[in-house]
């Protein structure tokens, strides 16, 4: 039995439901948006994952109604947006500051849009109490926001902008208020919720983990454009370039000249004199064309000896150790001045590591751990 | 508890002495017998008596409470109007001449705003009473009201307003059922401020008022300048026994605000 795989991105006859075309926006000189086109589809879980400033905001807020693209469309389930003002959409917002209204009750916060809306007491009263039992709020109704902690206010307007049953529900930094221990266990609970309720989130985060461990896809912005859109797993591995690589994760970036040897296998001249690389990818690369090698330091293997049959083994000195706990990075340099970065796990207590600073050791690597990227 | 520096005692009874001495000597003197007001002859209570069969003097009284509620609510719809135009409303052809020009009555001899409101009113052949005075305190109250107004509306989280037009409230819904609850107290204090102003001016409603219409603090000036009777000192204490309670209410209620708040985050922490 196979599971259904959840990639309508793949599927040719899928119609996104929003779908932005040839989206700029520009505040006076500065373009936050560049010519962006995108399509986001339904039930999914989208990451916008940027530096401040990459303009990942100002897609968020286009998608709310707070701003309007200068040139290009905005089409949510077919329809185009632009004319239509945010209380008319069906779109609804969690905010970077929760946005809680302070002079109202938790059970009035959620009941807020509703409200507006319209709908009956009875129906209200059920929609709100739901909502309280899907966050885990029921006993806090009649607190006011400031009586309750971080985590409990990040509830609250998760459950508030949920309560229209919107089909769009936009994420800004949804987690940025948390410490780390509670953020992670909420990201877990945001997918929960986000699995019952089938709603589509768009999530705009600056972390990195927090949009792999939560998206379907991630797409990874700078400079008003995106760069790559594919999910956690081929943004890790398969970036398309040595900005989504470097920005994603930690990496290690040699830089060299690329030389075909026949079966999408190629040497990576980097350094005179060094032992050219084997790199093994499908992507056709001439020869004499410059290129980076990108390896994370995972798939960097640290050994004593030179390892027998490596396709990739350069020899350098212990520089420095990370000690994480779980885990260690050897920042190693080779005679050249090159430092690569291997890591390792810590299956052994700290006393009996293998390795310290000054020791000369062996990094190696097979040809298909990296990816080569052209510049 | 520690004792006080002998400089920190003479400093304090320094400055207390300068503020509070003549208010003192004025109340202790409403409560004389004598009609020479310099001449200590026993207490009595005669002259608030008298004071309240002084048609003239409660007229006024009537005429100014009229004019401070209606002049400061006006001022406060409009002021609180200003201030969000200007805090909100972002970048518009003249916006900086706005912003400085409603600050200006701030800095304006009170004698001019005056000057050029009676030659306003005379121009338009408006019949100074009433009327006159409320617009006059309305015009130099309002931009009082819209500082106290913008100073809060600059610290007023944007994504509270965007958060109501998110969940479906026109703009304007949006100010009445987010913006405005929560800038209610700085919006109240306009309000008092405004109230206070217009109480306790001479100078404008001299220029603006009729003979039909005179306020309180112009009747005790044009009185005093006759000589000052018991009356006015009864007066003038009634007036500073209001402002007290006045103060030490609103200080009290904020107190207690004050107090209650700190109690739920100290209970928010423990849960």
């Amino acid at each position: 039995m196979t599971l259904p795989v959840f990639e309508p991105w793949n599927d040719p006859e899928a119609k996104p439901l929003i779908e932005f075309q040839n989206v700029t926006k520009r505040f006076g000189d500065f373009t936050a948006i560049d010519d962006l086109t995108i399509g986001i589809y339904e039930r999914e879980f989208f990451a916008l994952l940027g530096p401040s400033g990459c303009g990942k905001t100002t897609l968020m807020r286009m998608l709310a109604g707070f701003e309007t693209p200068t040139e290009g469309k905005i089409f949510l389930s077919g329809q185009d947006i632009a004319p239509v003002p945010p209380n008319k959409r069906a779109v609804n917002m969690m905010f970077q500051s929760y946005a809680l209204f302070p002079h109202l009750s938790i059970w009035d916060n959620i009941a807020f849009g509703l409200k507006r809306e319209g709908q009956s007491k009875a129906e209200i009263e059920t929609r709100v109490s739901d909502m309280l039992r899907l966050t885990r709020l029921e006993k806090f109704a009649r607190r006011k926001p400031h009586q309750i902690s971080g985590g409990q206010r990040q509830r609250v307007a998760l459950a508030r902008s949920l309560a229209k049953a919107p089909k769009l529900l936009l994420l800004d930094e949804p987690l940025g208020a948390l410490d780390k221990k509670l953020r992670q266990d909420t990201q877990f609970e945001l997918m929960d919720i986000q699995e019952k309720t089938g709603t589509t989130f768009v999530i705009v985060t600056h972390d990195q983990e927090e949009a792999m461990t939560v998206a379907s896809r991630v797409a990874v912005m700078d400079n008003g454009k995106i760069i790559q859109v594919a999910t956690p797993a081929d943004i890790y591995e398969a970036p398309n370039s040595t900005y989504v690589a470097d920005f994603i994760g930690d990496v290690n970036l040699i830089e060299g000249t690329v030389k075909p040897t026949g079966d999408a296998t190629y040497a990576l001249h980097w350094r005179e004199g060094a032992e050219p690389l084997t790199v093994k990818t499908a992507t056709g690369f001439s020869d004499g064309q410059t290129a980076h090698l990108a390896i994370r330091p995972e798939k960097v293997t640290i050994s004593a000896e030179r390892p027998d049959g490596a396709d990739n083994a350069v020899e350098g000195k212990v520089l420095d150790i990370a000690y994480l706990g779980n885990i260690s990075t050897y920042h190693v340099e080779l005679p050249s001045g090159v430092v690569i970065k291997a890591q390792t796990a810590n299956t052994r207590r700290i006393s009996r590591r293998a390795f310290t600073w000054e020791d000369t050791v062996w990094l190696s690597w097979t040809a298909t751990a990296g990816v080569l990227l052209a510049d | 508890m520690n004792r006080m520096s002998w400089f920190n005692t003479v400093s304090l009874s320094l400055g207390f002495a300068f503020l509070y001495i003549p208010m003192v000597i004025l109340v202790i003197f409403s409560f004389n017998e004598s009609k020479l007001v310099t001449v200590w002859a026993g207490f009595s209570t005669k002259w608030y008596g008298e004071l309240m069969q002084n048609e003239a003097f409660l007229n006024a009284a009537w005429v100014t409470i009229k004019v401070a509620v209606f002049s400061s609510t006006i001022a406060t719809v409009l002021g609180t109007m200003a201030a969000y135009v200007m805090v909100r409303g972002g970048r518009f052809f003249g916006r900086t001449l706005f912003s400085g020009m409603i600050y200006a009555p701030l800095v304006m001899p009170e004698v001019i705003t005056g000057l050029s409101l009676l030659l306003l009113f005379i121009g338009i052949g408006l019949d100074r009473g009433v009327l006159t005075i409320v617009l006059a305190h309305t015009t130099f109250s309002m931009c009082y009201v819209s500082v106290v107004v913008s100073s809060r509306l600059v610290t007023f989280d944007r994504s509270l307003e965007e958060a109501a037009l998110d969940l479906g409230c026109s703009p304007a819904e949006a100010f009445r059922l987010v913006t405005l609850p929560i800038i209610a107290p700085a919006v109240i204090s306009g309000w008092l401020l405004a109230f206070t102003l217009s109480l306790d001016d001479l100078v404008i409603a001299s220029f603006t008022s009729g003979p039909a219409a005179t306020t309180l603090p112009i009747k005790i000036f044009s009185a005093v300048r006759l000589g000052v009777s018991p009356e006015i000192n009864a007066l003038s204490t009634i007036m500073i026994a209001i402002v007290t309670v006045g103060v030490i209410t609103t200080s009290l209620v904020t107190k207690h605000q004050m107090v209650r708040q700190k109690r739920d985050e100290q209970e928010a922490a423990r849960t």
